[in-house]
């Protein structure tokens, strides 16, 4: 057994006597052991427990061959919900260590969890957790923003369930705008965790801004489908950004650890998928105005230009410039009525020279020059008489 | 034949426009021009704004999804 030589090889420094020191073997020992097994669940019955002051949990696990010392950090114990007591049943994930000063194998504790049914289920999802997080799919830096205005909305669940009802009313109160693509599930039972993955699968074949995948309040069983490993992977893999929206009071289920957003209900997933239509409205007739206000300034501008042109016709024009921009403010509210050849109609002109090149300071009339004037049914000829005093 | 700009994309175009009409610098045509798309936008962002209809479709496979082809704009 290679393993077992590696401990004679002179691989430590050595003593003129060729002998190890104690420490040097213990240190290979751990190093070994550490390399050799990895973190691991052990099932056992809890012996021997202490907790000592600072907080650090003692204790031997053993069954009915063997026994292991175990330690488990406050920092890790913290999260157990109830101490342990001798006798109890638990399962551990830990890390087979030695302890160097006293030689001693023993196990590092991270979670402690009793086998009776909620450790088991606990257990289940502890491991999937673990799982999820070592491929990095916990990780927070993942979550994607949610589009701002989706067009496209894919819902995951079931087609009969309260949970589409209460999406569907939420956003068509605050956003109908939007096209809802709703990939039928079953949602509890056997069938559940199949049908949620290839749903999930499926979101990824269409083209959508947004998903939502979720279901209303149950019991625990009742949800057993989105605390699959199989489903949270499925749920990390689509391409969009997802919400997971699994009603439930207490914990949180798997999906909702590798979703981009975590929503409490499928109601509050509707609420944070679409802005809301009163809101954006405000925003868009802002624009509006301001639309409005920039033709406004922008044509009693050309305005001045005109007038400073001594022809009797643009004086006469920059009259109604005046009286039309101070109109046109008025009206900004009504702004699709005004195209901008309707500023023509309503007494603007353009003045050209015979390239086709807009006129626009008195440098570009020249006394004498002709020029061209676009005015709202055509085209006429004009000649500069003389610069306005 | 193009697909319809989603609602945030003329929001975006139109605020665009704004900025740049407001920017005394632009040219008499290009302003003209500008204003005349600003409007087109606005039109159509107030359109899907008053749309009230939500539709909602079963898709069981990919085919069941694609886009119809008369939802085209221009």
């Amino acid at each position: 057994m290679g393993g077992d030589l590696d401990l004679f090889l002179p691989t430590a420094p050595t003593s003129s006597d060729g002998a190890w020191t104690v420490a040097q073997v213990t240190r290979r020992a751990r190093q070994l052991v550490e390399a050799g097994l990895h973190p691991l669940w052990i099932k056992g019955e809890i012996t021997s427990f202490k907790a000592y002051r600072s907080g650090h949990w003692y204790f031997s696990l053993r069954d009915a061959e063997a026994q292991v010392r175990c330690v488990m950090w406050r920092t890790d114990n913290q999260r157990v919900s109830r101490q342990p007591e001798d006798g109890l049943q638990v399962f551990v994930e830990g890390r087979p260590t030695v302890w160097e000063e006293r030689g001693e194998f023993r196990i590092t504790v991270k979670r402690l969890i009793p086998t009776d049914a909620d450790g088991q289920w606990e257990l289940q999802l502890q491991k999937a957790k673990a799982a999820l997080e070592r491929d990095g799919l916990l990780d927070p830096a993942r979550r994607r923003p949610l589009p701002r205005f989706p067009a496209r909305i894919a819902i995951i669940t079931s087609p009969d369930g309260a949970a589409l009802h209460d999406i569907l009313t939420v956003i068509e109160r605050r956003w109908p705008a939007v096209e809802i693509l709703l990939l039928p599930t079953r949602v509890q039972g056997e069938a559940a965790e199949r049908e949620l993955c290839r749903a999930l699968r499926l979101t990824n074949e269409i083209t959508v801004d947004v998903a939502i995948v979720g279901r209303g309040g149950g019991s625990r069983e009742d949800l057993w489908a989105f605390n699959s490993e199989k489903v949270a992977r499925a749920v990390a893999a689509v391409e969009v950004p997802i919400i997971s929206a699994v009603g439930h009071e207490q914990d949180m289920a798997l999906t909702d650890l590798v979703a981009d957003l975590r929503a409490p209900t499928p109601s509050a997933a509707a609420e944070a998928v679409v802005p809301d239509r009163e809101e954006t409205t405000r925003v868009v007739e802002v624009l509006a105005r301001r639309l409005g206000r920039s033709l406004t300034s922008r044509t009693t501008l050309g305005g001045e230009r005109l007038e400073r042109t001594a022809d009797r016709l643009h004086v006469a024009m920059s009259n109604q410039v005046e009286q039309r921009a101070t109109r046109l403010s008025m009206l900004s509210g009504k702004l699709d009525a005004l195209s901008p050849l309707r500023v023509l109609q309503r007494g603007f002109a353009v003045a050209r020279d015979d390239t086709g090149k807009v006129l626009k300071t008195v440098r570009d009339f020249t006394v004498g020059k002709d020029f061209g004037l676009t005015v709202t049914d055509g085209d006429v000829r004009a000649r500069v008489a003389g610069e306005e005093p | 034949m193009t697909k319809r700009m989603s609602f945030g994309a003329e929001l975006e175009r139109l605020e665009a426009i704004v900025r740049n009409l407001e920017d005394s610098e632009v040219d008499l045509d290009e302003a003209l021009e500008l204003f005349q798309e600003g409007v087109k936008r606005l039109k159509s962002a107030r359109k899907m704004l008053q749309d009230t209809e939500l539709t909602v479709k079963k898709v069981v496979d990919a085919a069941d999804a694609s886009l119809p082809d008369d939802d085209v704009h221009d």
